[in-house]
Order: structure tokens, then C-alpha cells, then sequence
């Protein structure tokens, strides 16, 4: 086997998959300013990305908050720096952990069941139906799902923070024995704007990542069951790696500020 | 182009339309035409491209060459809102009823009506109701779930959501596929008398010899993507056609040879 031409086909097909995938972003968010918009079908899909999300977002941001404290006062007493605990958890929060984190979990829970809900109507031919209905299967079914997300994301890691500083101080006063009004003060004196907001827009980028995800490859499966199975599981790994991805590209931009 | 010469043109007229999808050659040239108030069934195996022609004649699959007219204006690349004005000509009841799972029956009747055609919700439920009257389901099923439903309902309440925006041409695939001969033949009647009472152009699609006869006042058949026979159905048993003699017995040994592997 030619290594060279089978390289070749793989970037071949790299490339056209990227196209696709552009060319679907484009036509979804050029409907998100053509009416109509489907208000109801946002909201709904704000309650089950953002809503129905949260207790599993907010355990695990609990926990995340919980062994971060843990973590860093062991590390930090080596140079007797333990007192600093409050602001770097408050830190590794907001900026990185709570959105990436949320961003997993989300991508987990809700772009697998847009892949498998939007598979499972391509495959049952429901998308065709909606086109023999005048109606626009990417504006009914994609463009609400992608508003949704961005709207939703930021919301629920803005909770998700909350939860994770909670997790922190939880730990730091019950077992670290830190003074919980000295905590509370070290971590608002220490968080800035900028903090919090950059944590929120990359949210919002995740967001718009998850739906896109799940839509796209629910919207091209193929065959049945196994296909709607193969669509659900390409969902969440490709919308993890782009999660992750964006996360370094946007660390980088605000570091850059 | 005026009303009076639309009437003389057929509804609907394919000419040399072909589709591939990577090596196979799905249509070969096909040349179709429907007239007004015509029901035509075609006929053929699975895999001889009879849903890839309706989804053609819909824009769902784009064609590699051939025109695609429907009263007489070519239908093949349009897009917006011109292709939806095209679209609210058309009703289909797909094979699997296609019903969405998420809305209750009342609302998928009334989906094309509210998202389509900006009817009022309350004014498009009084009309999903008349339409489900229509097929023979009553009031009650209308807040249902399409999953607390038998299949021979879903096929009915498909034919409602079909009929529901009064269209002009109706397209059936495989109406009486997965039910049992008493429902296949009620589904079957229900498809006659719409047909005839609406005074709709219809194109059914199937394998179900009885329903053919039953739906349709003309017959064609598909093979390796072109239509080997076209005519009257009460024609189709002297057809001459060794192809479709084979087809309509159901026999095994004949010109068409399945691509069987032992």
C-alpha cells in the first residue's frame, strides 16, 4: 500500500469533511436573523441543554471545586503558600474548569441526544417530512438548537462557578479549618471582571460547539439503528475535541489581551 | 404562462432524468409523464430507484441531468421561497408514516398548516380533526402520542397530515407496506376515494400488486433505473412485457435476476 495515497485520502477527506460542515454552519446561522424564528422551540431547547443540565453540571462542579481546594493546599503548603487556596480555586474556575468542564458534561448529555433525536428522524425520513411540509429542516430543527446552546451555556456555567467556589469553601472550612468569612473575602477580593466574562464567552463557544455537533451528525446519519448509534457517539467525541481545542485557542487570545 | 395552457400541459413531466450515488446508478434516463387527476403507480423492485424519482420531483435529492417540470415550469434548483410556494403543492404519506414523535396527532396533521401556511394553532386543530374524520379516526386520537398508535392508524393519520393543506398533487410511498391485508385494503380505499374526491394528481409507489390495481388508473415499471413499461392498469396483465409478467406472478425465475448470494 502506498503510504503517500493513503494519506492523501485521508487529508482529501479531512478537507471535504470540513467543507460539509462549514457549509451546514453557514446555512443554520444565516437562519438565525431570516424569519421565522421558532421562539417556542428555543425556549424548550433552553430548558433541556441549560435547565435539565444542571444537576448534573452542578455535581460535578461541586466536586471539581471540592478536590481542586484539596489539591491546591497540598500543593501550596510545600512552599507554605496554603493561604493563597481561596484565589486560586476562584481562578481555576471561573476561567478554566467550570466552562470546561460543563462544556464535557453538556456535550455528553445533550449532543448525544440531538445527535440520536435528529438521527432517528433522518433515519424514520421525519426530515424528509418536514421538507414536504414547507418547512426548513435546518431553520426547525438546527438553528433553535444552536441559539439555544448559546444562550443556555453561559447561564448554567455561571452556576456551575458558584457551585464550584461553594465545593472549595465547603472543604477549605470543614476540613482545612480556613476561616469561611477570610475565604469568602479572598476569593471576591481577588476575581475580576475579566475573569468571569472570559470563562462565560468561551461557554458560549462551547455551546454553539455542542449543538453544532449534534446536529450535524445527526442530521447525516445513515442507515438505522446502528447508524443513528455511530452518529451519537461521533457527536460527543468530535464536539470534546473541539471543546478542547477552542478552550487552548481562546486561553490564548485572552492571554494575549 | 395562462391557466388554459397550464390544463393542456401534463402535472407532472420528468425527461432523461438521472441519478448516481457514487458507483450506482440509481435512474437512468427516466421519462415520466403524469397528467391532471391522474393516479399513477409505478411499480419495481427494492433498490430500482422508485423513492429516489418522487424525492427527485420534491428537491429532497437533487438529479444529475434532466428537467423535472411541474405545470409546465422547470422545478429542478429552486430555492426559497419559491421552492417553498412549490412545496405547498405537494402532500405525501410516507412508507414508515414519518409522524413526528414529539407532537401529538392533532398537531401533525396541522404541522404544514401552522409552519407552512401560518394558520392560527386553534383554527388549524378544528382543520386536523376534519381531516382525521376523514380517514376515519375520530376526535379522540387527536391528543395522542403517533407511539400510542397502530400502524394502520399511524398510515391513516400520515393520509390526514397529507390531505390536510388540500394539495394539488399527492405522493404514496409503499401506503399498505407492514400492515395486514384487512388494513392494507381499507388504507388502500381510503387512498381511492381521496384520490377521486379531491380530484388530486396522485404517484403511489409499490410493491403490493392488489394495492396497484386498486389506487391507480395507470401503471409503470421500474427496472435498472428506466421505465421498461408504462400503461393503463387494467392492461397490466396483457402487458407483453416478460419483465413485468414476472413482477406482477411474483416469480422467481424470469428476465430480472436478484442478486442473490449462496
Amino acid at each position: 500500500m502506498n503510504i503517500f495515497a493513503t494519506v492523501g485520502r485521508v487529508f482529501l477527506a479531512f478537507l471535504a469533511l470540513t467543507g460539509r460542515v462549514a457549509v451546514f454552519t453557514a446555512d443554520a446561522v444565516s437562519h438565525t436573523v431570516r424569519p421565522p424564528i421558532f421562539w417556542m422551540t428555543i425556549l424548550k431547547q433552553m430548558l433541556r441543554i441549560g435547565y435539565f443540565s444542571l444537576p448534573v453540571v452542578g455535581l460535578t462542579a461541586f466536586f471539581t471545586g471540592a478536590v481542586l481546594c484539596l489539591q491546591i493546599y497540598i500543593g501550596g503548603n510545600r512552599y507554605g503558600a496554603e493561604a493563597f487556596v481561596p484565589q486560586i480555586v476562584v481562578l481555576g474556575i471561573t476561567r478554566e474548569l467550570g466552562p470546561v468542564i460543563a462544556g464535557l458534561m453538556v456535550a455528553g448529555r445533550v449532543a448525544a441526544a440531538i445527535a440520536a433525536e435528529i438521527g432517528t428522524m433522518r433515519v424514520t425520513e421525519q426530515i424528509d417530512a418536514l421538507t414536504t411540509l414547507s418547512t426548513n429542516p435546518v431553520k426547525y430543527l438546527v438553528t433553535p438548537r444552536l441559539i439555544a446552546a448559546v444562550i443556555s451555556m453561559p447561564i448554567l456555567v455561571a452556576v456551575a462557578d458558584s457551585i464550584g467556589v461553594f465545593g472549595g469553601y465547603i472543604v477549605a472550612t470543614n476540613t482545612l479549618n480556613f476561616n469561611g468569612s477570610v475565604y469568602l473575602r479572598n476569593t471576591a477580593n481577588f476575581i475580576t471582571q475579566d475573569d468571569v466574562v472570559s470563562g462565560l464567552v468561551k461557554s458560549a463557544v462551547f455551546g454553539f460547539i455542542i449543538a453544532l455537533m449534534g446536529c450535524y451528525n445527526g442530521f447525516n446519519s445513515k442507515g438505522g439503528a446502528q447508524g443513528v448509534g455511530a452518529a451519537t457517539t461521533n457527536a460527543v467525541v468530535s464536539a470534546s475535541i473541539l471543546i478542547l481545542g477552542a478552550n487552548y485557542i481562546l486561553t490564548s487570545v485572552f492571554f494575549a489581551k | 404562462m395562462s391557466e388554459e395552457a397550464k390544463t393542456k400541459l401534463p402535472k407532472i413531466a420528468l425527461k432523461g432524468v438521472k441519478k448516481r450515488f457514487g458507483p450506482k446508478v440509481v435512474l437512468d434516463g427516466i421519462d415520466l409523464s403524469v397528467g391532471r387527476g391522474e393516479s399513477l403507480v409505478i411499480i419495481g423492485g427494492s433498490g430500482s430507484g422508485k423513492s429516489v424519482t418522487i424525492k427527485c420531483v420534491l428537491g429532497i435529492v437533487r438529479p444529475d441531468s434532466g428537467s423535472i417540470t411541474v405545470d409546465g415550469e422547470e422545478v429542478s434548483g429552486l430555492r426559497g421561497s419559491k421552492r417553498d410556494a412549490y412545496l405547498r403543492k405537494f402532500g405525501m404519506l410516507f412508507q414508515g408514516g414519518a409522524l413526528f414523535d414529539s407532537l401529538p396527532v392533532w398537531e401533525n396533521v396541522a404541522f404544514g398548516l401552522i409552519q407552512g401556511r401560518g394558520v392560527a394553532r386553534k383554527q388549524a386543530r378544528d382543520i386536523a380533526i376534519e381531516k382525521l374524520a376523514k380517514v376515519g379516526l375520530g376526535s379522540e386520537v387527536a391528543n395522542l402520542s403517533p407511539a400510542e398508535l397502530s400502524g394502520g392508524m399511524q398510515k391513516r393519520v400520515g393520509l390526514a397530515r397529507a390531505i390536510a393543506a388540500d394539495p394539488e398533487i399527492i405522493f404514496f410511498d409503499e401506503p399498505t407496506t407492514g400492515l395486514d391485508p384487512i388494513m392494507a385494503d381499507i388504507i388502500n380505499d381510503l387512498i381511492a376515494s381521496t384520490v377521486h374526491n379531491l380530484g388530486v394528481t396522485a404517484i403511489s409507489i409499490t410493491h403490493d400488486m392488489a394495492s396497484a390495481r386498486k389506487i391507480s388508473n395507470r401503471i409503470a415499471m421500474l427496472y435498472h433505473g428506466k421505465i421498461i413499461w408504462d400503461g393503463a392498469t387494467k392492461d397490466i396483465d396483457n402487458s407483453g412485457n416478460p419483465y413485468v409478467e414476472q413482477f406482477i406472478h411474483g416469480r422467481a425465475q424470469g428476465p430480472i435476476k436478484m442478486e442473490v448470494r449462496r
